[in-house]
């Protein structure tokens, strides 16, 4: 862990990248019924930080990032997000969720509601800001990720690369501190990873902190300041993304990246 | 090695009109009624069945006797004018489509009934039909009050004692969470309104009433727009100071106005004696008892009334059974199955019968108002199963994406998950519908006069005795309409609320 703090702050100095705390997870662990699927989870995310958290499948890495909203519980240790420690007291959860986006990989966008409505909903019923200027905010995201024409039309109408910007831009209209990207390219086309990633590399560069869970690893390399690895649970590695890439240390990464990089 | 082909075409063909054979109506008969002989055969069999059925029914359904007195008498005009050729006696409906239709209310209220369905049909339209102005949805919180006092009559205070019940229900909920937290303000919410209504909305509503005749009966505009301006400014005054104490100083400056302002006025400018002299009753209408209600009127408005009220109860227990909540989730369940898995008819004898042992004595619980309660509760059970498979379909991502926006439950409920819920349960919740609007025909076994029971009295008159279709067909056909009238209504909510365009 020492090493990877030095290598963090080392980090720090050259991106935009606070001293700040974003979370901060300590000890955490969690279990599905009797499986252990994280371990002795610590990590600590400064504000304006790129995280993208790779992985074989089934090493806990979702289930990672889901904690962080509490859309998983943790039955030990503990989360702090934005200052506020995640408990039981579901007002606190709501609190917490309110101020962390979340993207999907099934975009999970409202079907009955068009591309509009599903980008004004949050900011209107948990932000209370009236309608009007949600929906101004809401045009503002839309056109950021380039799809305002698409404004009026329902979720079925738009292809998947449009649908998962949309589900970006309606996370983005809460205007949240910290957001989530859980393998946001897997459900996709290849042409339609691109777009997707271009939006998020635009966000990386306006200083977002962003956790993502991806096996992009061109993305990895281009914006990540740090790439942490996951297997059975834990942590194995973190690192700055060129020595990870370069000189992974563990046997497990290696094996990892010889098969993610090999084809 | 193939020829190798080399082609350059050098006209382009214009788009020409199919061949005769192959298109239009000639095409459909082709393919569907005559593609083979055993088609053909089959063709003409069903047309032969077809002509033979109508030919029996259309005569004797179009040709039928309209001026009669008795059977007796249209037997006679069948033999003596159409030389005994088997028509229908349309007579009996002619002379008893009133009782049919509104059973034995007085006949000089009837319009009190033509009403009541107006402003039903007009309090439903806004909620049915998304592009009339939502400012009619004022009319669907007042109309209940209205229609019950239409229907029933009396005095106009039993309706809005009632209404004061959910009134105090949502200032429960509202001010109850501050002091007493909001499982308790819930909780108060649901019983302290039903306490009310069972043991103080009678008494009150009769309280009100004598006192109020003559003294508050023809004051009673002057009443309320005075008491509720006194109120309305008192509360505007101190709201600042305490949400809950001006509610409170509010509430009693309306009892202040009535008990003591009001009866000064009216001495005070001599109004009292012309008041009673004119006879004028707290804004009363004729009282009409349960026991006249019947017809098809009764068919509605059980019907109506189940439909109305099971549809929010169906929801809530489908929302109780996917609870993590034990006591609530066990409730929902225990709740469902045991009124799913008894049949109605005992439900129905079960209100007629015994249910007036449960309750305390000197309640006297209304026999319709107690048919309403067991329908309803009975066919929520039905609509929330219905929903449960609603809100299983609905993919696990739909949660989730409601909650990582930090929205609560009630809201990703009413915002995200129920109206695509019940927009697939559509189908499924029309059928409930449909069936529960039918088996109000049951009631006729626990001797309230729905049309089923009143062709058995019309029949037990000498004038009547004897016959049976034309009653049926001509219940049936009104049956017939409303059901289908609800399918078609499914149908088009299905269409518009069509949005997944796949």
């Amino acid at each position: 862990m020492a090493d990877t703090a030095t290598a963090a702050a080392a980090d720090r100095s050259q991106m935009q990248v606070s001293d700040e705390i974003a979370v901060e997870i300590r000890n955490m662990n969690k279990w599905y019924g009797s499986f252990h699927v994280l371990r002795d989870i610590d990590l600590t995310v400064y504000r304006g930080e790129r995280i993208v958290i790779c992985g074989p499948s089934g090493s806990g890495k979702s289930t990672l990032i889901r904690c962080i909203n509490a859309l998983e519980e943790h039955q030990k240790g503990s989360i702090t997000v934005d200052g506020t420690l995640l408990s039981s007291d579901i007002k606190n959860i709501d609190k917490v969720r309110s101020e962390v986006g979340m993207v999907f990989q099934h975009f999970n966008l409202f079907p009955h509601l068009t591309i509009l409505e599903n980008c004004t909903l949050a900011p209107i019923w948990v932000r209370k800001i009236p309608k009007k200027e949600a929906e101004e905010t809401a045009m503002h995201y839309l056109s950021k990720v380039k799809i305002p024409d698409q404004a009026l039309k329902y979720p079925g109408q738009l292809s998947g690369g449009q649908q998962q910007r949309v589900a970006i831009a309606r996370s983005l209209c809460m205007k949240p501190r910290i957001m989530l990207f859980d393998e946001p390219t897997s459900a996709l086309d290849p042409e339609m990873i691109k777009e997707v990633l271009d939006t998020m590399i635009e966000l990386a560069e306006e200083g977002m902190t962003m956790l993502c869970v991806t096996h992009e690893m061109g993305f990895a390399q281009a914006v990540a300041n740090r790439v942490i690895f996951m297997d059975a649970g834990q942590i194995v590695e973190q690192n700055e993304p060129k020595e990870f890439f370069n000189n992974p240390q563990s046997d497990r990464t290696k094996l990892f990246l010889s098969q993610i990089l090999g084809h | 090695m193939t020829q190798s082909v080399s082609y350059v075409r050098d006209t382009m063909l214009p788009a020409q009109d199919p061949p005769a054979l192959q298109s239009g109506p000639v095409k459909w008969v082709l393919d569907n009624l005559f593609s083979g002989w055993l088609n053909t055969i089959l063709t003409l069999v069903s047309l032969y069945v077809i002509y033979q059925v109508l030919s029996g029914i259309l005569p004797w359904m179009f040709g039928g006797i309209w001026d009669a007195s008795s059977l007796t008498q249209c037997r006679e005009i069948r033999d003596t004018e159409l030389g005994g050729k088997e028509v229908a006696c349309w007579a009996v409906i002619a002379s008893r489509w009133k009782q049919l239709l509104f059973g034995f209310y007085p006949p000089e209220s009837y319009w009190r009934v033509v009403l009541a369905l107006v402003l039903f049909l007009a309090a439903v339209a806004p909620i049915l039909f998304s592009g009339l102005p939502r400012k009619m949805l004022w009319l669907a919180v007042v109309a209940p009050f209205v229609v019950f006092w239409l229907l029933w009559g009396g005095t106009i205070w039993g309706p809005i004692c009632v209404a004061l019940g959910f009134v105090l229900g949502w200032a429960v909920l509202t001010y109850g969470e501050d002091i007493a937290g909001e499982l308790a303000a819930i909780l108060g919410a649901i019983l302290i309104p039903i306490l009310y209504w069972l043991f103080l909305a009678g008494p009150l509503a009769r309280g009100i009433a004598d006192f109020s005749s003559p003294i508050l009966g023809f004051s009673s505009v002057i009443s309320l727009v005075g008491a509720t301006m006194a109120a309305a400014g008192i509360y505007l005054v101190t709201r600042r100071s305490s949400e809950i104490g001006a509610t409170l100083l509010a509430i009693v400056a309306i009892i202040m106005w009535w008990a003591v302002v009001d009866p000064y006025l009216l001495v005070r400018f001599g109004l009292l004696e012309f008041a009673s002299g004119a006879g004028l009753s707290a804004f009363g209408i004729e009282y009409v008892p349960s026991k006249q209600f019947g017809g098809f009127m009764l068919s509605f408005i059980l019907g109506m009334s189940g439909i109305v009220l099971s549809l929010p109860i169906g929801i809530m227990l489908a929302l109780g059974r996917q609870s993590d909540l034990f006591i609530i989730n066990k409730f929902s369940v225990i709740f469902i199955e045991v009124i799913r898995g008894v049949p109605l008819i005992v439900w129905l004898f079960t209100a007629s019968l015994l249910l007036a042992y449960f309750l305390p004595p000197g309640t006297s619980f209304d026999i319709l108002l107690r048919v309403v309660i067991m329908v309803t509760l009975f066919s929520s059970a039905y609509i929330a199963e219905v929903i449960r498979g609603g809100l299983a379909a609905l993919p696990r991502g739909q949660y989730e994406g409601a909650d990582s926006l930090g929205l609560d439950y009630w809201q990703s409920m009413r915002l995200i998950i129920l109206p695509q819920a019940l927009k697939i349960s559509i189908p499924g919740i029309v059928n409930t519908f449909i069936g529960l609007f039918k088996d109000t025909t049951l009631v006729a076994f626990i001797g309230l006069l729905d049309p089923i029971g009143l062709m058995t009295t019309i029949r037990a008159t000498t004038d009547w005795n004897g016959i049976y279709w034309e009653l049926f067909v001509f219940i049936g056909l009104l049956f017939f309409i409303c059901c289908f009238s609800m399918s078609r209504y499914s149908q088009y909510l299905e269409k518009t609320l069509r949005t997944d365009h796949r």
